[in-house]
């Protein structure tokens, strides 16, 4: 009897559960909120608990309530598995997002295809989503994006050989392909493939090389610190050609790092980072600006681009359910696919059977950083 | 073309300076304990971030970092009186991965009380660099390589000149022989961690402001320093200074003429070479001198 119970009250735990599943939406999600990527994946999961609750707040989707599953990989993809076999298995999610990196993407992406739940994901290689998968998705931009952005203004500046320096991990090497393919294509010619390590504290060496040879402007690709050593080692040696940096070096932290050494320097941003400057017309002005001040009064801090993956990972989810009318997975799916000229953090998001990502180069905007701070290049 | 040799070899003492003050940390340790210490990494990070965080509290630079390297000389006794002392009598391998335990610790507990960003230190003088024959210094590197070049002076001053110096020498060549004269061999391994830390706590705090620094700085630098002990000759301490330098010019002039990529790979490969063909390194004694 006395065992009998300490069960009622998991039976009452478990009739709840059964009770309220009628009318919540579950969604999950797979972030990497500590570990190595938790730089990412911290953000992340702080704009999606931040949007769930708005969302709630003005009468949930569909008049249910919504109720986000997170879970934390710790930036492995053994855990990154096991969560989304708990998502599926367990949790009975109608859709997901994630996961945070693009490993631990292309791990569990194939779980959730073969389930039929559409997945979100907020890790940017294009293997996620090329070739498309029917229920796979993703809202960080490609790197093939920034690239051509930055092609497209050399070419308008007229410059002819460029000179990459990458960092020797997964985003250096992916920009790297994606430069060197771009490069070829556009008609550039390559003047000096330089790589470094993501440990590295002296890029003096790659510099030289490259300031010993014939070239009009040179193109970095890495993530902080090495943008940062890059940009202090260029003032340092006297390289005065222009350089261009990748977007993963879009935030504060980069100009802080690099300090005087960082005026001037170019670089492909989303429209986050210089949401003041836009002009008012812009169909993200409004949503940024609101989504800045409200992150900021919520948890302090700047806001990052990846935050803003968080934030479209679950808008465009709700949005796809809002249309649809409905929450069955394979509802919520076409209705994904369906999305068009909707406006997020990322960009303005245009899906189809083909373009799972739904970004392209215009949704980079060109900057340079002048007196520390970010500013619009006219185009 | 001479500008660029010449900025390969600028650049490449800079990074050796730093290779080689913590290879001079390692061989301290080594001769007097037969440790080797792989939290030294650990005491170069201790030193570059501490001086920017007493720094960004208000402190001006040479106070900053004054008190950092006594901050950290003070952790480093602390090792070896809380970690190696109470397990002494274990065999040396015990040692050395007590000393890996020790280092992943001081990286936990860096990153949880400073955070995992990266911190820059202003330059001790000036952000211009200075031209030399078409390439060009920073005033930076000169601290480097100067600071480098006093604690090689102090060190030798301080092993051939003073008591506690020859008293490490002696636990160095016969560990037995010095406890019998009366030499505690236990405070002269103290003594080495709390010196090799202050050593490496320098390296950091100079570095700080060329090569940034954040918690997890002192893995690389531990390795490489490690490599340039053994390339000078594991025991030699001015060996391990001259390693630490031709690691570094030998990195940098292989990412300029041969391929940045293999940057790394280059220096370990004339690494390895060296060891097949004298294993004792380059300025290492016979290994039959230290029985």
């Amino acid at each position: 009897m006395r065992r009998a119970i300490l069960f009622l009250p998991l039976v009452l735990v478990f009739l709840a559960g059964r009770a309220l599943a009628g009318d919540t939406i579950k969604i999950g999600a797979v972030l990497s909120v500590t570990g190595p990527a938790s730089f990412l994946g911290e953000p992340e999961k702080n704009t999606i608990s931040m949007l769930q609750e708005a969302i709630n707040a003005r009468g949930g989707l569909l008049g249910k309530k919504l109720e986000v599953v997170f879970y934390d990989d710790e930036t492995d993809v053994n855990k990154a598995v096991l969560a989304a076999e708990k998502l599926l298995k367990r949790d009975e999610v109608v859709a997901a997002m994630g996961g945070t990196t693009s490993g631990n993407t292309l791990a569990i992406m194939g779980k959730f295809a073969a389930a039929g739940i559409p997945l979100v994901s907020l890790a940017s290689a294009e293997k996620i989503t090329s070739p498309a998968d029917p229920f796979v998705f993703k809202v960080a931009p490609s790197d093939r994006h920034a690239v051509q952005k930055i092609l497209d203004h050399a070419r308008a500046k007229g410059y002819k050989k460029l000179a990459i320096v990458t960092v020797s991990d997964g985003f250096g090497q992916a920009g790297r392909e994606a430069l060197k393919e771009l490069i070829a294509a556009g008609g550039f010619e390559l003047a000096a493939d330089e790589v470094y390590g993501p440990k590295d504290t002296d890029m003096t060496a790659q510099l030289t090389k490259i300031k010993e040879l014939p070239h009009d402007a040179v193109i970095c690709w890495g993530t902080n610190p090495g943008p940062a050593v890059i940009a202090r080692n260029r003032v340092q040696i006297g390289l005065t050609t222009p350089m261009y940096m990748s977007h993963g070096v879009a935030s504060k932290k980069f100009i802080e790092l690099a300090g005087e050494a960082a005026e001037g320097l170019l670089l492909p941003a989303g429209q986050l980072i210089v949401a003041g400057q836009l002009p008012d017309g812009q169909p993200q002005k409004k949503l940024l600006l609101d989504y800045t001040r409200q992150y900021q009064e919520k948890f302090g801090g700047q806001v990052s681009t990846f935050g803003g993956h968080g934030y479209d990972s679950l808008s465009l989810i709700a949005r796809a359910i809002e249309t649809a009318g409905s929450d069955k997975p394979q509802a919520i799916r076409d209705a994904l696919e369906k999305i068009t000229a909707y406006p997020g953090v990322g960009g303005v998001f245009t899906m189809s059977p083909a373009d799972h990502n739904g970004l392209s180069a215009r949704d980079f905007v060109m900057v340079a950083i002048e007196k520390g701070d970010w500013k619009i290049v006219a185009e | 073309m001479f500008g660029g040799l010449l900025q390969y070899v600028i650049s490449g003492l800079t990074v050796g300076s730093a290779y080689g003050l913590t290879a001079l940390g390692f061989t301290m340790i080594f001769n007097t304990t037969g440790v080797i210490n792989f939290a030294q990494g650990e005491f170069v990070m201790l030193g570059g971030m501490m001086s920017v965080m007493l720094h960004q509290a208000g402190l001006n630079l040479p106070a900053a970092v004054i008190l950092a390297v006594a901050a950290a000389t003070a952790v480093g006794a602390a090792v070896e009186r809380l970690a190696i002392r109470p397990v002494r009598r274990a065999t040396a391998i015990n040692l050395v991965i007590v000393t890996i335990g020790v280092s992943i610790c001081l990286r936990g507990l860096a990153m949880l009380a400073w955070g995992k960003d990266t911190l820059r230190l202003p330059n001790f003088s000036g952000a211009a660099p200075l031209p030399v024959f078409g390439a060009s210094l920073m005033p930076q590197s000169l601290w480097v390589l100067g600071v480098t070049l006093l604690i090689l002076l102090g060190l030798r001053l301080f092993f051939s000149r003073s008591i506690h110096g020859k008293g490490m020498l002696a636990c160095a060549y016969q560990r037995k022989a010095a406890y019998l004269v009366g030499i505690s061999v236990e405070r002269m391994a103290m003594l080495s961690f709390a010196l090799s830390a202050a050593t490496g706590a320098v390296g950091g705090a100079i570095l700080a402001p060329l090569t940034m620094t954040s918690y997890d700085v002192g893995v690389m630098l531990g390795l490489k320093g490690f490599a340039a002990a053994v390339l000078g000759g594991l025991g030699n301490p001015f060996g391990a200074a001259a390693g630490g330098l031709i690691l570094g010019v030998l990195e940098s002039l292989g990412a300029g003429y041969v391929s940045s990529a293999y940057k790394d790979a280059l220096a370990f490969i004339i690494l390895l070479v060296l060891l097949f063909v004298k294993p004792s390194g380059l300025f290492g004694r016979k290994s039959a001198e230290r029985v």
